[in-house]
């Protein structure tokens, strides 16, 4: 895992200066949105990450933990560590979401249904991290937070598919539509496409350091409990 | 699992008429939820009036939450946990009876509620056989979440503030399909189909009693 971390971080900074050098000066501006487009580099890579990378692993791992033959608190730990990231991957979504909204639609905010349902699912697993900080038992805490995490992700389809249920003022997919083609083409493509490698690198690199952290965290506690244990007994010997 | 629901629902009812939380703490407190919102929105029948679906199915949630947070610290000790097990009553019935009572309260909330907004914000009903089944609906999804959500936010000493947290944004459809089914059946409302609110809200019950009915016992066996 050290060695992946190595190659992560330093790996993700290198794509993402790339990305703000070719979003920034190499990409021409749009003919409609001028240089406004300049953040389909970085928005929907955010969302990209958050909705499907991060709450997708967080889902995938709640059910290995939940099924009985893959129980492991491994899966426990990747689960809270992507939420954690993509919480701050969802709310870096809605900012940058806002920031193009306020000269687009001329309002910060809207209550559209993809916007709405992004914001209900950021709320959904900030839930998540609250309830596991509750004090309990590792795997009593581990099933509950599992179950919660299913329960949240049940949004993510509805967030996706909210712009083709509903009449929303947020666009369609650009690349991930129906007919599977791509409405964007050229360098502007192929920045675009660097975006979404340069964040889920990024987001591998921090649910490994979050993930980590959460095993150093573990041990810390398991060596200090094994403290406490050994200086009550050589209380009681030496009494 | 019904004879179990039977006992847990009969059980929940007994307390509360003995103590009587919800008569003289929940119920008042929905009450009140609705003045302190007309004195927000100030003396407009109009504007009381077009907000009327949305602020009374908002004071209906927070009086569920209030009210299941009741029904869980009667059942939330670890000695009426252990009792349960050791009485070997099944955990769907356990769900299914609390359920069952917390019900029974949330619709004769809404009953005082429906009274109280038809009083204060000048609302007249148009269409019955709209509004009677969206409360219905609406109220079986309500205590459902919150029943598992409550077993989900485990001990009594965190669960006040988790629970809201935890079941307001899960339960979001539901205000948003009863304000759309309360808002067709009243005469200032928008008069939109509100059948088509009552499929979202038999959904939301149905999905959520069935989660409830499967995972429970999980969930309080841990």
């Amino acid at each position: 895992m050290q060695r992946a971390l190595k190659i992560l971080g330093p790996t993700a900074l290198a794509l993402i200066v790339l990305d703000v050098i070719m979003g920034l000066w190499v990409t021409p501006p749009d003919e409609v949105q001028g240089d406004l487009v300049r953040l389909v580099y970085l928005h929907p890579a955010l969302a990209w990450v958050a909705l499907y990378v991060a709450f997708g692993l967080a889902a995938l791992s709640s059910i290995l933990y939940l099924w009985k033959r893959t129980r492991s608190m491994t899966f426990d730990r990747l689960a809270a560590a992507s939420v954690e990231v993509g919480v701050v991957f969802t709310v870096l979504t809605l900012i940058t979401g806002s920031i193009w909204g306020r000269p687009t639609w001329g309002v910060w905010w809207t209550w559209d249904a993809r916007l709405t349902s992004t914001a209900l699912l950021a709320v959904l697993f900030i839930g998540y991290l609250a309830l596991r900080r509750v004090p309990a038992d590792p795997e009593v805490r581990a099933k509950r937070c599992a179950v919660a995490a299913l329960f949240a992700a049940v949004d993510v389809p509805i967030v996706h598919f909210s712009v083709v249920w509903w009449q929303t003022l947020h666009q369609g997919a650009t690349v991930l539509n129906a007919n599977l083609s791509p409405k964007i083409h050229g360098s502007m493509a192929w920045t675009l496409l660097l975006s979404f490698i340069a964040f889920t690198t990024l987001f591998a690199w921090m649910v490994l350091m979050r993930f980590k952290l959460e095993e150093l965290t573990t041990e810390g506690e398991d060596a200090e409990l094994a403290a406490a244990i050994d200086a009550r007994q050589a209380e009681g010997v030496s009494s | 699992m019904w004879r179990d629901a039977w006992l847990v629902a009969s059980r929940d009812l007994r307390i509360e008429a003995r103590s009587r939380v919800a008569l003289w703490q929940v119920l008042p407190f929905a009450l009140l939820t609705l003045l302190l919102f007309a004195f927000a929105l100030g003396p407009k029948p109009g504007l009381l009036a077009e907000s009327a679906p949305g602020l009374f199915w908002l004071s209906v949630l927070f009086a569920t939450v209030l009210a299941a947070q009741r029904s869980l610290a009667i059942e939330g000790t670890t000695a009426t946990k252990d009792a349960a097990r050791l009485l070997g009553l099944d955990p769907s019935g356990v769900f299914l009876g609390r359920l069952g009572a917390l019900l029974l309260e949330i619709v004769a909330l809404e009953a005082v509620l429906l009274a109280g907004v038809t009083l204060f914000f000048h609302v007249r009903v148009t269409s019955w056989a709209v509004l009677i089944p969206s409360l219905l609906l609406a109220a079986v999804g309500l205590c459902a979440a919150n029943v598992l959500y409550g077993s989900l936010a485990g001990e009594a000493r965190v669960r006040a503030t988790l629970l809201p947290l935890l079941v307001l944004p899960a339960v979001a459809p539901v205000l948003i399909a009863g304000s759309k089914a309360f808002s067709s059946s009243v005469v200032a409302g928008d008069g939109g189909s509100g059948a088509r609110w009552l499929g979202v809200l038999g959904v939301f019950a149905v999905v959520y009693s069935a989660l409830g009915i499967v995972l429970y016992g999980p969930l309080e066996e841990s």
